[in-house]
């Protein structure tokens, strides 16, 4: 047993089919024995009533010849009994007649008497032994009711096993012939059901397997219900893989396009400073290399982040954080890298809820403020509140004119920069949007005609969580 | 080559047997082994040793190493022998053939054979074997004898009811009819009591046997012999082997198998548990039914075998064939044995052969 349990476990790639052909063999084997134990038991039984009415049938034609004649008890044994008796071929026979006085009158006087005496409503079988045999025996009584007779006759007759035994050998025999084919069969049509039922399995592991390399769609095979979970789960992470795949990618493209056209420009400068000559022209150029380098610097800033904000829309686990926190972060941040002077906190008294990847809300925050330090009119105000339809909004306050129209349509797209402005990478706000996206969020904009403009995330309040110990609750 | 049989020793001596009020003789003859003696075989049984002879030479043949020992008895008393050394579980014999085919049942009944173990016991016919210990051995019919002067105008009766009507018809028959003593033999009694069974003839049969002061004797040879000197015209019931060895030899005697019916009397053989040599009795018994046994059996002796015997009956019985009724080996004939039956049986046969006394 124990080795079939760690062959259960170990077996052959561990695989369905052979635990369920171990499983549905040690099954019906189980079941085949527990049926070859019931045919041996009804076996006997059957064998053993119809040997017994050979036996209470001789006895009775028997008992039936005995009679009283000129006051002698006149036993005159039927040659049917015996022929009857003689129906189990092989078996030997006896018997015993005892007269009233306990006197054997003809048979064989030492055959055994059952144990209980037979009484007058019935014959008694009983089994005993004899002449070195086992036998089964009947005893049946006649009552005699004569004028110099009377009292009752006891008949005797008995009959070895042989034929009972061969019976129900026989029967045993059919029995287990027809257990152990339903049951080659059984198992035959339940391993071919089982091959049917797991070849969807097949087919997937089939499609996998053909599939391109490449190949990162979703699997359209119809799949029974029992796997479509794994399916989806294959699915799910294929998506996920191929969005991955494609964000890098993307990534890739844009960075090297992205910094391929500054560095080059950085380059030319950089030629053109070492040929000046004139010092106050010189200047000018050092400047702009400074500028062009700032813009290097912020453009690598911001691809970083927005890689990592994209990896982490597709991996980050949501947590529950507070939006002013994220605002005190994003600030300090932006504070660190420089020039962010005058960056005002706008935050209200209560914690504002919301859940969601803290690093990623972290970058957002740090990019609204950087855009509107880059693009809008100081001073810039970093603002957390709860909007009139109960979401949550972070948000950078300038006093600038905001974004034209165009610039409005064009929101949340890459390298949607601005042509005048060398520092701008034109991903601040892609980053935002990508942010918002992952959140369920949405980007928010406002521009108010003499109060500056306002671009924000939008965000679901996280569920009221309960407050304190959970245990108390339980209590 | 064969070299004529002549037993080293033969010791034959009678015994008088003190129980029971019968005489019985009890013949022993000694075949010593033809070459350095590694076994004995010892054979007990109530044939006549003539009728064993053969199939002994060629046993002896086969087996030059085996001495065999031949224990002849009558049927009654050689039970008796057999039955006290089974009750004792004493050695008696290797191997108990007789024609007491009843007693034989009773024998392996009460439990003094063992398995034969041989495939010669499958290939007889079922009413030829009993639980694999007993076999039937050879194939005799029971028949009428008749002297052939007697019957010289008219032929012998062809059936038990030409036999009836012959008896009823004229006192040709008085005291000339011979059968067996019931009382005595037990053939004759087994073929008796299956009489009674088999045909409502029976009772008629008796009461002409009663009218015409019915012989009888212990054994068929006796039987013969009045047929044959014309004491007797006709013997009733008499073994077939042995009446037509005799024909064969003695013009005088004719032999009939009645048409109505013929029983057909297996002498039956088993290994008593007790054997001493079963492998040599089984080989024995093997070789009474090979081929060779078969050919013995068919030859003079006439005992035939149940394989061969309705081949070698067949065509035997004229223009009318008889219907041979084979009597079974089966604990039917037990019936026959009990006290009670036999008793009555017995009274019956009594009252009627036994002429009343005025």
């Amino acid at each position: 047993m124990t080795s079939l349990t760690a062959r259960l476990a170990t077996g052959p790639g561990r695989s369905i089919a052979w635990r369920l052909t171990l499983l549905l063999t040690l099954l019906l084997t189980i079941a085949a024995a527990g049926t070859v134990v019931a045919a041996l038991s009804y076996g006997q039984t059957a064998a053993t009533r119809a040997f017994d009415r050979l036996l209470t049938g001789a006895a009775l034609q028997i008992a039936e010849r005995i009679s009283v004649v000129e006051g002698e008890t006149v036993i005159d044994i039927p040659l049917s009994a015996f022929g009857l008796l003689s129906l189990a071929s092989e078996d030997r026979i006896f018997y015993r007649i005892i007269g009233p006085e306990g006197q054997t009158l003809t048979g064989d006087e030492t055959f055994p008497l059952p144990e209980v005496s037979a009484r007058n409503d019935g014959p008694l079988l009983y089994d005993t032994a004899f002449s070195g045999e086992a036998v089964r025996a009947i005893s049946m009584q006649r009552f005699l009711a004569e004028r110099a007779v009377r009292g009752p006759i006891t008949v005797i007759v008995a009959q070895t096993l042989r034929a009972r035994s061969e019976l129900a050998s026989e029967i045993v025999a059919r029995a287990v012939i027809g257990v152990v084919v339903a049951g080659g069969v059984t198992l035959a049509l339940a391993l071919l059901a089982m091959h049917l039922a797991l070849s969807p399995l097949r087919r997937i592991e089939r499609a996998i397997l053909a599939r391109d390399p490449k190949d990162l769609t979703p699997f359209s095979t119809t799949t029974p219900r029992e796997v479509e979970a794994l399916v989806a789960a294959i699915n799910r992470f294929m998506a996920r893989l191929d969005r991955r795949v494609g964000a890098m990618q993307d990534f890739v493209a844009d960075a090297a396009h992205q910094m391929r056209t500054p560095i080059t420009a950085l380059r030319a400068q950089t030629e053109l400073a070492m040929e000046e000559d004139d010092p106050h022209k010189l200047k000018t150029l050092q400047r702009r290399i400074r500028d062009r380098a700032i813009g290097v610097s912020r453009l690598t800033d911001q691809l970083l982040s927005h890689a990592l904000v994209t990896h982490r829309a597709d991996s980050a686990t949501l947590e529950q954080i507070d939006l002013r926190r994220v605002a005190v972060e994003a600030e300090r941040e932006a504070r660190r890298t420089g020039g962010a002077e005058g960056i005002e906190l706008d935050l209200p008294a209560d914690p504002v809820m919301v859940e969601g990847d803290a690093f990623s809300l972290r970058e957002a925050a740090r990019n609204l403020v950087t855009n509107a330090l880059a693009h809008g009119k100081r001073p810039v105000r970093l603002r957390v509140s709860v909007t009139g339809d109960g979401r949550a909004l972070i948000a950078a306050h300038d006093q600038g004119d905001g974004m034209s129209a165009a610039q409005l349509d064009r929101i949340g797209e890459r390298f949607a920069r601005d042509a005048s402005n060398p520092q701008s990478a034109g991903l601040g706000l892609a980053i935002v949007a990508e942010v918002a996206g992952f959140h369920q969020g949405s980007i928010r904009t406002a521009t108010m005609p003499g109060e500056g403009f306002e671009v924000g995330i939008e965000l679901p309040l996280a569920e009221a969580l309960p407050t304190g110990n959970p245990g108390e609750d339980a209590a | 080559m064969t070299r004529s049989l002549i037993p080293l020793a033969v010791i034959s001596f009678l015994l008088l047997q003190a129980s029971g009020s019968a005489e019985a003789a009890e013949t022993i003859t000694r075949f010593e082994a033809r070459a350095a003696q590694s076994g004995e075989l010892v054979i007990a049984s109530v044939t006549d040793l003539d009728f064993m002879r053969p199939l002994i030479a060629a046993f002896q043949e086969l087996n030059p190493g085996i001495s065999v020992t031949y224990i002849e008895d009558t049927s009654n008393s050689l039970d008796a022998s057999v039955s006290s050394a089974c009750a004792d579980r004493g050695f008696f014999a290797d191997l108990v053939i007789s024609s007491s085919i009843a007693q034989q049942v009773r024998l392996v009944n009460g439990g003094c054979a063992r398995e034969i173990g041989s495939p010669v016991v499958s290939n007889l016919p079922d009413w030829a074997r009993w639980r694999g210990e007993l076999i039937g051995l050879t194939y005799e019919p029971a028949v009428m004898v008749y002297n052939k002067a007697a019957f010289s105008e008219n032929g012998p009766p062809r059936s038990r009811f030409d036999l009836i009507d012959l008896m009823r018809q004229s006192g040709d028959l008085n005291g000339r009819i011979a059968t067996y003593d019931i009382e005595e033999s037990g053939v004759g009694y087994l073929f008796a009591f299956q009489d009674s069974a088999e045909a409502s003839t029976w009772g008629r049969l008796i009461e002409g046997f009663g009218r015409n002061s019915v012989a009888t004797f212990c054994c068929s040879s006796e039987v013969i012999d009045r047929v044959a000197d014309g004491r007797a015209y006709i013997g009733y019931n008499v073994l077939g082997s042995y009446a037509q060895s005799r024909a064969d030899k003695d013009p005088r005697i004719g032999v009939v198998l009645p048409t109505d019916y013929t029983l057909v009397l297996a002498r039956a053989g088993y290994i008593p548990r007790e054997a001493r040599n079963a492998v040599a009795a089984r080989l024995f018994l093997e070789l009474a039914l090979s081929p060779r046994g078969r050919t013995i059996l068919d030859g003079e002796t006439h005992l035939l075998t149940p394989l061969s015997g309705p081949a070698a009956l067949a065509g035997s019985g004229g223009e009318e064939e008889p219907a041979f009724r084979p009597i079974p080996l089966t604990p039917a004939l037990l019936v026959s044995l009990d006290r009670a039956k036999r008793a009555q049986f017995l009274s019956q046969w009594r009252k009627s052969v036994t002429p009343p006394t005025p």
